[in-house]
């Protein structure tokens, strides 16, 4: 489903993707884990065409998406939260849920479906994006997702700041996403969160992946954890 | 004297009204592409030398030039975008700036050239001459013709901007342009759009300027000016902002006259200065874009 084969990316003159690799089958929930700073969303960034990897190569769905720009890559069905949500804020919660453009051969998900996970939506459908909570922007940053049927979701951090109960929604969402066939790639920071619905790990540390394994392995590894992860 | 006042006051919404089309591209061009388009009030001057071209020229009817000039100007603003300006957005503004400013001497100096230096005449349309009873004064039909026009266009783009798909997608670039591409949306064709709307808005108002002020070569030049402060007054990237900023200028600018004539322009300044001071984003801008 998606191919990384030795990236490397820079901001300006800094070197922080110094060569990672990894790979994702279809249907998997993967997770990208690593301290702050280890180059986790500059990954996402990378994969999703905002930066340019030099050199490297990204395949998708087996075609090479190097070097195109993100609506292209979007539209080939990659799905992208980002960290900060990025809501619209001007827009309604309709406008955003209707924004996205369903591409990538799959169809979006129906208001429907969408209200009957997220039913914190329903309610706010005609509020401003900046009227919404932190966790309700965090809903709609998914649930707009959703909607464009992306067949590869890119969450960056979605637990991040989030109250018990609404990682818990999440969690049964990245269950209901994995149901549908979904592949996602996960950056996050709250490991029982990861364990909880991963598959596979990729730990990030120095520029470059350092450690790769399953979910069960990971679990008892308290080793990795110290080393890589400081906890 | 009373009389006089309420004719004033019309004359500043009138006025008003044309740093109001001006203002609402020039705006949504920085507050969207992050350009500050120096060559807007060459596009202005255009649109009133299309006008006489339309009107005086090819002796066309003045509704034609009002229907067709803002679509060749919006063309023609849509091509500078799409051959020109698209290849700085990444870079340092200052490009951007050498760029515009580059571009209005360019047009302005072609007109020169096509049409020589000097004015040129142009006579109000005859169906729009005369004065109208209002009740209370008698006023210029063809004023009251800017100020409805402008009405017109500024309700159509704001019911455009919220009542539209296209319209949201247009104010969601404008907030977060790398996120509105991330969904799948050519963002590069939106900034295409904007600016090709902009410069039919400026086009416009060329047309609607081209019977009451001189059309000369250098008519955007100093329009440009008090446009600039319209916006920072408004707000970057704000229509209410312009709409507002724009006829409060326009009314700064005529009432001003009748107190102490020298002092009307300055006062647009210091409004300024004050916005600037207590309100730095303007009447109804965004913080994003002091941060
Ligand atoms: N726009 C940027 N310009 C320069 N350096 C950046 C930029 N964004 C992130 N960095 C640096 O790149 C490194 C990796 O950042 P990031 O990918 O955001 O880490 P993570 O998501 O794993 O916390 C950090 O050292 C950060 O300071
Ligand atoms: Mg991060």
């Amino acid at each position: 489903m998606l191919e990384i084969k030795d990236i490397h990316t820079y901001y300006g003159e800094s070197y922080i993707l110094q060569g990672v690799s990894l790979e994702l089958q279809k249907g998997e929930l993967v997770t990208l884990l690593g301290r702050n700073g280890a180059g986790k969303t500059t990954t996402i960034k990378t994969i999703m065409g905002f930066l340019i990897p030099r050199p490297g190569a990204i395949h998708f769905k087996g075609r090479e998406i190097t070097g195109l720009r993100p609506h292209q890559i979007a539209r080939m069905g990659m799905g992208f939260v980002p960290e900060d949500r990025r809501i619209f804020s001007s827009l309604t919660v309709l406008e955003n849920l209707n924004l996205p453009v369903v591409g990538g051969g799959s169809d979006g998900w129906s208001l429907d479906k969408i209200f009957e996970h997220f039913s914190i939506l329903e309610e706010r459908i005609r509020h401003k994006g900046s009227e919404l909570s932190g966790g309700e922007q965090q809903m709609l940053a998914i649930a707009r997702i959703l909607r464009s049927g992306a067949e590869l979701l890119l969450l960056d951090e979605p637990t991040e700041g989030l109250a018990p109960f609404l990682i818990r929604t999440i969690e049964g969402i990245m269950k209901e996403i994995k149901k549908s066939g979904m592949t996602v790639l996960l950056v996050e920071q709250n490991i029982h969160f990861a364990t909880e619905v991963a598959d596979r790990h990729y730990i990030l540390y120095g520029g470059k992946i350092a450690y790769h394994e399953t979910n069960q392995e990971f679990k008892g590894n308290e080793e990795v954890k110290r080393k890589f992860l400081g906890i | 004297m009373s009389q006089y006042l309420i004719t004033q006051f019309l004359n500043g919404l009138v006025l008003g009204s044309l740093y109001v089309l001006l203002s609402i591209g020039l705006s949504a061009i920085f507050g969207m592409l992050g350009i500050i388009n120096f060559a807007h009030g060459a596009l202005y001057m255009l649109g009133a030398y299309a006008a006489y071209t339309v009107v005086g020229v090819l002796s066309g009817n003045f509704l034609i030039a009002i229907l067709v000039v803002p679509l060749a100007i919006g063309l023609i603003g849509a091509l500078l975008e799409t051959t020109l300006l698209r290849r700085l957005y990444r870079v340092v503004p200052l490009y951007n700036l050498l760029l515009t400013f580059g571009l209005m001497l360019a047009i302005q100096d072609a007109v020169r050239i096509g049409y020589g230096p000097e004015g040129e005449p142009f006579n109000i349309p005859s169906a729009l001459l005369g004065a109208v009873n209002l009740g209370f004064t008698y006023y210029p039909k063809y004023r009251l013709f800017i100020f409805a026009i402008t009405v017109l266009a500024s309700i159509g783009l704001i019911l455009f901007l919220e009542k539209t798909k296209l319209g949201s997608i247009i104010r969601a670039g404008t907030e977060d342009s790398d996120m509105v591409d991330a969904l799948g949306i050519d963002i590069g064709k939106i900034f295409t759009l904007v600016f090709g709307i902009g410069a039919a808005l400026a086009g416009l108002a060329g047309v609607l300027a081209a019977p009451v002020q001189n059309v000369a070569p250098a008519m955007g030049m100093s329009f440009l000016v008090d446009t600039f402060v319209v916006v920072v007054i408004g707000g970057m990237g704000s229509i209410i902002g312009s709409i507002i900023a724009g006829l409060i200028i326009g009314e700064t600018l005529t009432i001003g006259v009748l107190i102490w004539p020298p002092m009307a322009t300055t006062l647009i300044y210091v409004f300024m200065a004050i916005i600037l001071l207590i309100r730095p984003r303007g009447l109804f801008g965004r913080e994003k874009f002091h941060e």
